[in-house]
């Protein structure tokens, strides 16, 4: 008699359309709807999400806050030296400096480094659970691991990467404002005026839904990556590497569709 | 009791097991026996479902485990006990933490009860002052003892340990077969053992199914395995000089 009952992971071992792209899609979503259940306790769920929220977030925020101080200052550096005409006004410096890390800076590239960071962290973390047969303990014992495992790390990063976009954008002008004062490339003054011109709230909102999705994205691809490791530490090393360029090469792509959408 | 039936498994092209068939009845140790690589532990893995057998039939009581659909089949899970070839613990956990995680998800016990049975498994199994340590801080034998009061943590009705005690010195090791009887006696468990360690044959054999190549090639108690009449049975049991010498031995009293 033929078996119905089919695991997903035996089923991509089986498979031999495993390189498949569209193949990946499917399974992809397939493991969303796995790791978007019901969790079997909230308080179980609540203490992973902080659990995961201060490894993966509060953990990032060095990294991000050093990165972003320097690129405010560069910022300031490379567009005082692009406008050397006499007629326009120097606060547009610091104009410029604050939409760069608005629109692009602290959402997308930001992300990216995240992506490298935190991707790697995530589906080395469950690629080893994976081939340590600590998953299929879970799975045995009757806990959906996928949900356990998974849906923490995407909820506290969807959720919470936004304040780091928010931290990144203040910390990068402030960047931008140390090198004014030190340098006195500009004055002071003009820069904080050209920091107050033509604000629009809108963009903040939207480079924060960007860091949503962007979030989003890596965690949910780089747990897909980890969950279906084989192959021993090479396997996992193999999946995590995947995981970031695939996750990368999404973000490019989602900030296109983001941008036509929503500017 | 555990019932399977015509069992074929392989891997991409590659046969891993020909048409096993066998019966595990509660209260009793039923071994599976084997050289290395015969099989032993995809056998294990099909019948708890974590691979799925190409053809054949696997009964739970009454229940055909192919025919459950993924709810049911979640509370069948939690009324196995497993104990990994590795172990299997969670690094994320200490040992009583480890203990403690099947009881968080299935029980609706206070915190100080979850502690008290997480201490008696732990107990159980010889471990006394391991509890806050993580599995990387324990030899690969402590380990394996969490691994089974992990297992044994929720009462299991159908128990399986994938080589309870390879990488155990002999003491602790016979220590380890005679709790898992003690239990599998105790609270009536269908209890399914992967071992090649002949000390546990001799102890805990209540019934015996020897794997050679994938193929089930005996199938006895302890009392009838040394005079058992198959070739690759005893090349695998008298591999030893020390075997052979028990041998002569018992065939010398005879
Ligand atoms: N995931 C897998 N993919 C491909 N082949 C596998 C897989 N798992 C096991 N095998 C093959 O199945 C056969 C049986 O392996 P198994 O792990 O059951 O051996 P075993 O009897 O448990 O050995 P040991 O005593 O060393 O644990 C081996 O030939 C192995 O190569
Ligand atoms: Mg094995």
């Amino acid at each position: 008699m033929e078996l119905k009952f089919v695991t997903l992971r035996d089923f991509i071992n089986r498979n031999t359309l495993k390189s498949n792209f569209f193949y990946h899609i499917g399974h992809y979503f397939l493991f969303l709807g796995q790791v978007f259940r019901k969790p079997e306790k909230w308080r179980i769920f609540v203490k992973n999400f902080f659990n995961e929220a201060d490894k993966l977030v509060i953990n990032s925020i060095p990294l991000i806050a050093l990165i972003s101080i320097f690129i405010g200052a560069v910022l300031v550096i490379q567009t005082s030296s692009n406008m050397t005409s006499p007629l326009l006004p120097k606060m547009y410096i610091g104009y410029m400096a604050r939409e760069s890390l608005i629109l692009e800076f602290s959402s997308t590239m930001v992300c990216l480094i995240l992506a490298g960071k935190i991707g790697s962290n995530i589906s080395s973390e469950i690629g080893t659970m994976r081939i340590t047969e600590q998953i299929d303990a879970m799975e045995m014992m009757g806990v959906n691991s996928a949900s356990y495992l998974v849906l923490p790390k995407i909820c506290s990063t969807t959720l919470l990467n936004p304040l780091l976009t928010l931290m990144s954008i203040i910390v990068g002008i402030i960047g931008g404002y140390l090198l004014v004062q030190i340098t006195g490339i500009i004055m002071v003054k003009d820069y904080i005026t050209g920091l107050r011109f033509a604000f629009t709230e809108y963009y903040v909102l939207y480079t924060a839904i960007k860091t949503s999705v962007f979030s989003f994205i890596i965690s949910s691809i780089s747990s897909y990556y980890g969950y279906y490791a084989n192959g021993g530490s090479l396997g996992v090393g193999r999946s995590s590497t995947k995981a970031i360029v695939v996750a990368s090469a999404m973000i490019l792509i989602a900030n296109l569709i983001l941008t036509k959408i929503m500017l | 009791m555990i019932t399977i039936k015509n069992i074929n498994k392989s891997f991409e092209g590659k046969q891993a097991l020909y048409d096993i068939s066998a019966t595990y009845k509660p209260g009793e140790c039923s071994l599976v026996i084997g050289a290395s690589g015969s099989g032993k532990t995809v056998l294990l893995k099909t019948i708890i479902g974590l691979m799925e057998a190409d053809s054949g039939e696997i009964f739970y009581g009454n229940t055909l485990l192919n025919s459950l659909n993924a709810k049911e089949k979640k509370r069948l899970r939690r009324e196995i006990g497993m104990l990994f070839q590795g172990s299997a613990l969670f690094d994320f956990a200490n040992a009583q933490e480890n203990v403690i995680f099947p009881l968080n998800f299935f029980t609706n016990m206070s915190k100080e009860e979850k502690l008290e049975r997480a201490n008696f498994c732990l107990e159980r199994v010889g471990l006394t002052n391991v509890n806050k340590k993580y599995p990387s801080e324990l030899s690969g034998g402590m380990q394996k003892r969490v691994g089974i009061a992990r297992a044994i943590a929720l009462n299991p009705k159908y128990l399986f340990c994938d080589e309870p005690n390879s990488g155990l010195d002999p003491h602790t090791s016979i220590k380890i077969d005679n709790l898992i009887r003690e239990i599998t006696q105790e609270y009536n468990i269908t209890t399914i053992i992967n071992t090649h360690d002949m000390n546990s044959v001799m102890e805990i054999g209540d019934k015996i199914v020897f794997i050679h190549q994938g193929h089930k090639s005996w199938e006895g108690s302890n009392k009838e395995i040394f005079h058992a009449d198959n070739q690759a049975l005893n090349d695998f049991i008298f591999a030893s000089k020390m075997a052979q010498q028990l041998k002569g031995c018992t065939v010398g009293t005879r």
